[in-house]
């Protein structure tokens, strides 16, 4: 890290940290916890998409399992929430250590991989529509009582500063492991899985680790989600919607790099918001509006705004990660 | 140092390799030569660990080693390069070779001066910040080197790393293979590039249809009539010796 991005980015912190005092409007307080929220689980994807190379179109499954594990049992056992953080991480973390079992353990890649993290999502969303400790299609609502104990706000300013947490949280768990081995490792998969095996990486061992880190951290956010709307049901956690926009926000942003996922969330919300304005609040839209996005990504900018970004900051060509 | 006994593997009735028994001593550079689909890549590949023999054992220091997989092969220090590059392409150079250095060095710190090491012994010190995929065939064939180098293997298997370079190249190959058996690596490769057979390998296999047909050293391996026969077809060592006896007289 160089004099010039510590600075920027120490200058970003302060703002984040002092923006609860400048806007009133609980509008716009939603809308950084949204980003905030979302660049936290596009980070999680990352470990699992960018940087291991294994695309999950169903990350739902781990912010689904996080969201009801804390909810369920903040219910039926009054589990403090904030100990829920502790059990979606976890719960979020088997999920996926699971789902990457199964998959990886018959060799699944590419579409394959990506058809079947949606497949388990899906039989999530069902099981959770039918069974009876998830309230089913009705869904759970989790009690109010207000408290910082009970990680209950009374603005939206202590939410926000949760999710900051989340997000910076995520950014250092995304910073470590680029400059660890599992991150060199990851890489080596990602970009020749048969070349990485022949050099001793472990490859099947190293994408559950990047499955259950990533995993663990969706989950979390799941955790966030039943706490701060304090409802969850089916289709919120384990529909494909969530799936979408986590990958998107990590596609957008810049597949494989630290604060990609940050710009994606950023981008995104507000481009999503914006075309609300335009449009009005037809139902559906934000889908069509999330698939043109993600074709015109695919096809234009490969590397996402982090790509953007460092051809803008080293016009020479240099070859140095961001 | 390692054993290879009557190691078969067919892939649809096919025989690419038939109980083919072979063995490369320790400090040692062994070649494996024969015509192209003899079977050569395929007995690395079950060597390494990327094929399971249908038959036969494969020990590396007196332990089997038959069946296991790559990675495992891999850290007991048996290294493998591809005939056909394989670079992380989207990775710098420096990058790449951190893989493999990371097989015996947890830290990021000591990996990375590792991998400057053995960039600087292969002769890619200057490029270490390059893009793996803007590298040339010979940049690519050291890379490859290098990468499987970082790994600290014991015996280092190598197939075909002077394919499609130069003879300056080719020159430069071979000086730094010296090196690494210098080093106390044993090198087990396969070539087509008989200057460099002749130039570097203490032994010699032929395979041929999936058989040995053929060891000894260069010297001795020249001479047979069933070698040349399997490079230049049925009847061509005597035809060689009447042209040679018609070219006396």
């Amino acid at each position: 890290m160089t004099m010039r991005q510590g600075l920027a980015g120490g200058l970003v912190l302060v703002l984040a940290l002092m923006a609860p005092l400048a806007i009133q409007s609980d509008f716009w307080l939603g809308f950084l916890i949204t980003i905030l929220l979302f660049a936290a689980m596009g980070m999680a994807w990352n470990i699992l998409g960018g940087y291991a190379g294994q695309f999950s179109f169903g990350h739902a499954a781990f912010f689904g399992t996080g969201a009801y594990a804390t909810s369920v049992l903040h219910i039926a056992l009054g589990l403090n929430p904030w100990l829920g953080l502790l059990v979606a991480a976890a719960a979020g973390g088997t999920m996926g250590l699971l789902i990457g079992y199964l998959s990886f353990r018959y060799g699944l890649r590419g579409s394959y991989f990506a058809l079947i993290t949606l497949a388990f999502a899906e039989v999530l969303r069902i099981l959770a529509n039918t069974a009876g400790f998830t309230g089913g299609g009705v869904g759970l609502y989790l009690p109010l009582n207000i408290g910082v104990a009970n990680m209950q706000f009374a603005g939206k300013a202590g939410y926000y500063y949760v999710a900051l947490g989340l997000a910076l949280a995520s950014i250092l768990i995304a910073w470590r492991l680029e400059r660890s081995r599992l991150g060199a490792w990851l890489a080596a998969i990602r970009e020749n899985e048969d070349a990485a095996r022949a050099l001793g990486v472990d490859t099947f061992a190293c994408k559950l680790a990047a499955i259950g880190i990533s995993g663990a951290m969706t989950g979390v956010g799941g955790w966030f989600y039943a706490h701060y709307y304090l409802y969850i049901d089916p289709e919120i956690a384990y529909g494909p919607g969530v799936s979408v926009e986590i990958l998107l926000v990590a596609i957008v942003g810049g597949l494989g790099t630290v604060l990609g996922p940050l710009l994606g969330s950023v981008a995104l919300h507000a481009a999503g918001e914006l075309a609300q304005r335009l449009m009005g609040d037809t139902p559906g839209l934000n889908l069509i509006f999330y698939g043109v996005l993600l074709v015109v990504m695919v096809r234009l900018m490969p590397d996402g705004l982090a790509g953007l970004v460092r051809r803008w900051m080293r016009p020479a060509g240099g070859t140095q990660r961001a | 140092m390692l054993e290879v006994n009557a190691v078969t593997k067919s892939f649809g009735g096919l025989a690419a390799v038939a109980a083919a028994s072979l063995r490369v001593a320790e400090g040692g550079i062994v070649a494996l030569i024969g015509p192209n689909g003899a079977g050569k890549t395929t007995l690395f590949a079950a060597i390494s660990g990327f094929v399971a023999p249908d038959n036969g054992q494969i020990l590396f220091n007196g332990a089997a080693i038959t069946g296991l997989a790559p990675h495992l092969i891999c850290r007991r220090g048996i290294v493998r390069t591809f005939q056909i590059v394989q670079p992380f392409g989207g990775l710098t150079v420096r990058e790449n070779i951190v893989v493999g250095a990371h097989l015996r060095h947890a830290g990021r710190r000591k990996a990375l001066m590792r991998a400057e090491e053995v960039a600087r012994r292969v002769g890619l010190g200057e490029l270490l910040d390059r893009p793996a995929s803007a590298l040339t065939v010979a940049g690519r064939k050291r890379l490859e080197l290098a990468r499987a180098l970082a790994t600290a293997p014991r015996l280092l298997l190598l197939d075909e790393v002077m394919a499609g370079l130069n003879p300056a190249e080719i020159d430069e190959i071979v000086r730094i293979i010296r090196d690494i058996r210098a080093s106390g690596v044993t090198v087990f490769l396969i070539e087509h590039v008989m200057q460099a057979v002749v130039s570097l390998a203490d032994y010699v296999y032929v395979l041929n249809q999936g058989e040995i047909i053929a060891q000894g050293s260069v010297s001795e391996i020249a001479a047979m009539p069933n070698v040349i026969e399997a490079y230049l077809g049925h009847g061509a060592a005597a035809r060689m010796t009447t042209g040679a006896a018609g070219a006396v007289q």
